[in-house]
């Protein structure tokens, strides 16, 4: 079995008085492609905002560990250091690309660090070296790799905001993959995807994992691309896991049914009877 | 569907046209209905205490004359229009972008900025030309660098504004900043305008820097407010600060600018003795004529190489989203402290530059209305664009500068009349217009800094205008 890349160790995290993720612990292991499930509300995106930096967790750890073993961990570090130092990117359940920018272009600006460090922090640049010419024509290269694999490489100097939906979701990956990271979170990649979108993006995601050496945590509600492609399965439900295993472990545990689908209203009045009171909540319909 | 359009494009068909004039010559009547009880006749207190009446016949004929041309205008321009929306379809079919052919704004801009260029270095031969010698074209060229001052502030703020997109309200600042570099750098320790003009930029780059830290973690309004409030605090420092700054009467004779040296005296040390020309004062105003355009070339020039770097990007970028530029790894906060010490280095180039010519400043140079006179340029320019800036920079200076030239019409509305006091009032209505007609500014296309095939522009459209 394949050592983590990241770690999620009791990661708690409270807004005020509520609790969006309460002691959470799970491994997503290198090479993987790890799903996190559950129902709406369940707090996956704040566990994604968490691990991306986007907020800082009230308690637990997260740790990043890279082929040589270094490891980060992600709770300290500033926002950009994330995608930065660790190399964990991600994409956005509402698409965040940059509109007016045509589509090689945000794949250019997904290469920042690389190009701001060959431009000599732009003094380099400024003058003209050869030295950023080249690393530039290098990026447009890589660009155009990843605008072939999403097949948008007809449409590179289009706006991205011009694009249908799923081109600017498979952009929007395109993008993140630039930043060449360990970790690839995506939040909720096939929402608002038709049935062969889907498809395709499995292919995107299996070509991610198997050649370009990346890990991928992704959120997804379409249970065709989850037991499709996951290689292990996390579900929260009210910010707690309730399950962890693979695609056939999952499908079958009863606590993910009942989140899923609720439980029979005769169960929910003997499991009452039995603790004397009403649930705080009875299951709920995906 | 191209039926219409080519009976419309070519000569009118007499019907239309005819239909057109008849609707101007109502309209014209109708002026003229109103124009009898209202305007006819006015009643001025004559002689002794009675009243006479006045006959104005001759306004009543020119607003009925401008009536009649501004119908015949409008509905010669709607002709044209709906041609033209006959032809192509409606934006909801199609997004501008997509549509191949560049429209008027993208052509314009395509060749506008060298034709900018071209006539602001031959203003002075022109104006020498047309007013018959150097010394009577002195008025023109002194405009001249009235309106390149202008386009240099703009093409400066345009960089925080226009490409990183956080509204700067006190951008005046800066451009204090770098005129009392010079001044007091100046008359207190003797530096040369040539080493003062580096130092300016630097001082006003620090200070941008100063207040970008504790404010660019601020978004929208709220940056604003506080850009604005430095703006004033500056202000009032130059102001109270009298042991410094000479508080409000401020500094005088400032050092003159000289030929990297050579000062323009008439003695035989001087420019015209030095280069074997007759002394003329004009000389000094030609070289500040043409070291602004340089200025404001090379502001121009480092705005455009930028653009096409990393760090170019990363602003517009940030101007986009920023929220996705974080999870790209870009250090949001270093990359506006970047754009705003640029944009504010140039706003002290530009302030260095006021102080020598003008060889005398004060706070009162530094308004509140000045910040808001360069913002009101680059977003009438069109946030990004550069050409788009250096028009609304002549429009916005010359404009109001053209309304002294209008006392032509004291012959219309009586003696009394001051174009001048209407120049807020035109303001406002070029403002009302702009709003309703071209929203984005003057040109609002964005070209996009690197491309695989041809250039071509992305329609304002899809552009964002950043949240602070």
């Amino acid at each position: 079995m394949a050592a983590p890349v990241l770690t999620v160790d009791h990661l708690t995290m409270r807004f005020g008085g509520l609790t969006a993720i309460a002691d959470l612990s799970f491994e997503a292991r290198r090479g993987d492609i790890t799903a996190l499930i559950g129902p709406n509300g369940a707090g996956k995106t704040t566990v994604f905002n968490c691990i991306t930096g986007f907020y800082k967790p009230t308690e637990g750890m997260l740790t990043l560990t890279h082929e040589d073993g270094s490891e980060h961990l992600l709770e300290r570090l500033p926002n950009h250091q994330v995608n930065r130092t660790a190399r964990v990117a991600r994409t956005f359940q509402n698409i965040r690309l940059f509109p007016g920018m045509t589509v090689l272009e945000n794949l250019l600006v997904a290469q920042h660090k690389t190009l701001m460090r060959a431009s000599g922090y732009t003094v380099l640049g400024l003058l003209g070296f050869k030295g950023f010419r080249d690393a530039q024509a290098a990026a447009v290269e890589k660009a155009k790799g990843w605008l072939t694999r999403i097949d948008l490489l007809a449409r590179a100097d289009e706006p991205a905001g011009s694009l249908p939906y799923g081109a600017q979701r498979r952009l929007e990956i395109a993008r993140a993959m630039c930043t060449d990271p360990v970790l690839l979170c995506l939040d909720e990649p096939a929402a608002g995807l038709n049935p062969r979108e889907s498809l395709e993006l499995n292919a995107l995601l299996r070509h991610i994992r198997d050649h370009e050496g990346t890990s991928v945590l992704l959120i997804e509600h379409d249970m065709s691309v989850v037991m499709e492609i996951s290689d292990h399965i996390v579900v929260l439900d009210y910010g707690k896991k309730i399950a962890d295993g693979t695609p056939e472990e999952i499908r079958t545990n009863p606590s993910v049914i009942a989140a899923y689908l609720g439980v029979e209203d005769e169960e929910v009045e003997a499991v009452e009877a039995e603790v004397g009171l009403s649930l705080p909540h009875e299951g709920h319909p995906a | 569907m191209a039926r219409p359009a080519a009976s419309t494009q070519g000569a009118l068909p007499e019907s239309v046209m005819g239909a057109i004039l008849r609707d101007a010559a109502l309209c014209a009547l109708v002026a003229l209905g109103l124009c009898l009880p209202l305007i006819a006749y006015r009643m001025d207190p004559g002689p002794g205490s009675d009243l006479v009446l006045v006959p104005r016949w001759g306004l009543v004929a020119i607003l009925c004359a401008i009536t009649f041309g501004v119908r015949l205008g409008q509905r010669l321009l709607l002709l044209r229009r709906d041609a033209r929306r006959a032809l192509t379809p409606a934006p909801a079919q199609a997004t501008e972008a997509v549509g191949g052919e560049p429209d008027a704004g993208q052509k314009v801009s395509k060749i506008g900025l060298k034709l900018f260029v071209a006539v602001a270095l031959s203003l002075p031969v022109l104006a020498t030309l047309a007013t018959g010698d150097l010394g009577s074209a002195r008025y023109w060229i002194d405009l001249g660098i009235l309106i390149l001052t202008y386009v240099m502030l703009g093409w400066g703020l345009n960089i925080v504004v226009g490409l990183a997109g956080l509204l700067d309200l006190g951008y005046v600042a800066f451009y204090a900043v770098g005129a009392y570099s010079y001044a007091l750098l100046s008359t207190t320790f003797g530096l040369s305008f040539w080493v003062c003009l580096p130092l300016a930029g630097l001082f006003a780059g620090l200070w941008g820097m100063l207040l970008g830290f504790p404010v660019l973690r601020l978004r929208g309004d709220y940056l604003a407010i506080v850009t604005l409030a430095f703006g004033e605090i500056i202000r009032l420092v130059l102001i109270n600060w009298t042991d410094v700054t000479g508080g409000a009467a401020g500094v005088s004779s400032i050092p003159r600018a000289t030929f990297f040296g050579i000062p323009f005296t008439a003695d035989e040390d001087g420019f015209a003795a030095r280069f074997g020309l007759e002394f003329d004062s004009m000389h000094r105003v030609v070289f500040l004529y043409y070291l602004i355009l340089v200025l404001a070339l090379i502001t121009n020039l480092v705005t455009l190489r930028l653009r096409r770097l990393p760090i170019g990007r990363a602003w517009e970028a940030l101007r986009e989203d920023e929220i996705a530029c974080r999870s790209l790894g870009i250090d949001t906060t270093a990359t506006k402290l970047t754009a705003f010490a640029l944009g504010a280095a140039f706003g002290g180039i530009a302030g260095s530059f006021f102080a020598v010519r003008q060889g005398f400043i004060s706070p009162e140079s530094f308004t509140f209305l000045e910040s808001a006179i360069i913002l009101a340029i680059v977003v009438l320019g069109g946030m990004g664009s550069q050409f788009g800036v250096a028009i609304a920079a002549v429009a916005m200076v010359a404009g109001p500068e053209m309304l002294r030239n209008l006392g032509g019409l004291k012959a219309v509305f009586g003696e009394g009349f001051d174009p001048n006091e209407y120049r807020l009032l035109l303001f406002g209505l070029a403002m009302v217009a702009m709003m309703v007609w071209r929203p984005r500014g003057l040109i609002s296309v964005r070209m996009p800094s690197v491309t695989l095939g041809e250039r071509k522009a992305i329609s304002g459209a899809h552009v964002s205008e950043g949240h602070g």
